[in-house]
């Protein structure tokens, strides 16, 4: 390969120059900051060597947005933090609960809010979180259907947000049941009666819910693991497969924003 | 694709149409491995979905077995008022497994209806027939009411007014020695007619009976 010629070093004053090598030391002595910094491009290059990561991430993140992109487009993404909130509490939360129906179920939730530090607060999270999630999640839905943003090629995306819909809504339902004091439990006796008025299945339905005829030990913990293992699991899948829709065909322009022929192609009709 | 197997066909599987096959076969190789793959594949997914799906279902269709409970001296129950009973409908489950329970002597002069005929006690449900929350018998009024929705019923159950679909449910009664039992649960209709026990919020009236269908494991007393 043939040598390029090497460019004359630009007029900078002494002071702005970096400093020659030092005699010995041919590639220069570098900073243990510089050396943190090389370390951490080495790792981040060993795995992206490995994994191509650092392509979906560009994919992902790095997206054209059309013109007119504005802070109503932050929705999904809050209900998506909403939701990871509700994940970590929920998390730590587990540790201390018991779906136990003859009353430790309730003393375990009395032991969290009075007694474990920062109990409160975590669990105040989780509960006023999930609320939070419920409106934006309608907020979100709302900007969709104003926007038009649900039409051609998006239907498939405003049908996954609908079951999300429908989970999210299931998972407040079934967390409502779990603190087992008096308004917990009322509210699920009708929640599930609710479901039961449905005709044919309605019956089977209630039945399955409860785990029996009545309400039992084991409709606590039926409602727990629905709530801790079977939905969160499916809420991160979809959220991930409404994402990639997302990141796939893109966002909408706002509905009042124009179409503007660029440039060249203006210049093309004349 | 479809073009150049018609193209390419082999003169051994000219009739049998089936591309690169050997003499006397009449699956493909490939065919049979991803078939049998596949099958291998769904008898391993459902030997663990199945019974799970079904430990998740089986509740609806268990039967459970009929408890009587004692709830106190046969006597101090009056013929003209009721007496309201704490009893346990699910063991072992501590405050939410337990229920009241409004119980008077049978009164021939108000219980006329010909399906009261030979229950020595009426022991009437406090659960709402609209969605299941705890009514109270008021005494002054003479009427159950449901702090929930405003469901109203008389003396016998019967709707009165708001929205339950039928009357207040029942349980069955019987005299053990001196003490009074309190069975399993049945529903009834307008009319006072039995029915095996529904979920609230289901009408029994009409249409409403096959709408909304008894359990599997409901077992005839």
């Amino acid at each position: 390969m043939p040598r390029l010629p090497k460019l004359p070093a630009p007029p900078l004053p002494s002071a702005l120059k970096e400093p020659p090598p030092r005699p010995g030391d041919p590639n220069g002595r570098k900073t243990p900051l510089q050396e943190a910094a090389e370390a951490g491009f080495t790792v981040v290059d060993w795995v992206d060597e490995r994994t191509s990561l650092s392509g979906a991430g560009r994919w992902l993140l790095f997206r054209k947005v059309p013109k007119g992109t504005n802070w109503f487009y932050t929705l999904g993404s809050a209900t998506m933090f909403a939701f990871l909130s509700q994940a970590v509490t929920g998390v730590f939360l587990a540790m201390y609960y018991r779906p136990d129906a003859s009353g430790g179920a309730y003393e375990s939730i009395r032991y969290v809010t009075n007694e474990v530090f920062l109990g409160q607060f975590v669990r105040g999270m989780h509960k006023w979180g999930s609320s939070v999630m419920v409106i934006l999640v309608f907020l979100h839905m709302g900007r969709t259907f104003f926007w038009g943003a649900y039409k051609y090629p998006r239907e498939l995306n405003w049908v996954i947000g609908v079951v999300l819909l429908i989970l999210t809504m299931t998972m407040s339902f079934t967390g409502y049941l779990l603190p087992f004091d008096q308004r917990a439990y009322w509210a699920t006796i009708v929640g599930v009666n609710i479901n039961g008025t449905g005709p044919l299945i309605g019956p089977y339905l209630s039945d399955f819910l409860r785990g029996g005829s009545e309400f039992g030990a084991t409709t606590l913990s039926r409602f727990y693991a629905i709530h801790m293992l079977l939905l969160p699991g499916l809420i991160a899948a979809l959220i991930g497969a409404h994402l990639y829709l997302v990141a796939k065909l893109g966002t909408t322009a706002p509905p009042w924003s124009k179409a503007e022929p660029s440039d060249e192609l203006r210049e093309a009709e004349v | 694709m479809a073009d150049r197997r018609l193209k390419h066909k082999s003169k051994y599987t000219l009739d049998r149409g089936i591309p690169g096959a050997y003499e006397g076969e009449t699956i493909t190789r490939r065919r049979f491995m991803t078939g049998s793959a596949h099958t291998a594949g769904a008898i391993a997914a459902g030997a663990f979905t199945l019974p799970a799906l079904g430990f998740a279902l089986g509740p609806i269709f268990k039967s459970t077995p009929h408890r009587w409970e004692a709830v106190g001296k046969a006597g101090m129950f009056p013929d003209n008022n009721y007496v309201p009973v704490v009893t346990t409908l699910t063991p072992n489950v501590g405050e939410a497994g337990k229920t009241t329970v409004y119980i008077r002597k049978f009164n021939p002069e108000i219980d006329t209806d010909p399906y009261d005929k030979g229950t020595p006690y009426i022991a009437i449900s406090s659960r709402c027939a609209h969605l299941g929350c705890p009514v109270r018998w008021v005494d002054a009024a003479e009427r159950f009411i449901c702090p929930c929705h405003g469901g109203v019923y008389d003396l016998l159950g019967r709707r009165v007014g708001g929205p339950p679909v039928r009357p207040l449910d029942r349980f069955y009664t019987r005299v053990n020695g001196e003490t009074l039992e309190v069975g399993p649960r049945f529903s009834v209709n307008s009319e006072l007619r039995r029915f095996s026990p529904r979920d609230p919020g289901e009408p029994l009236d009409g249409i409403g009976q096959y709408l909304y269908p008894s359990r599997p494991g409901a077992q005839k007393l």
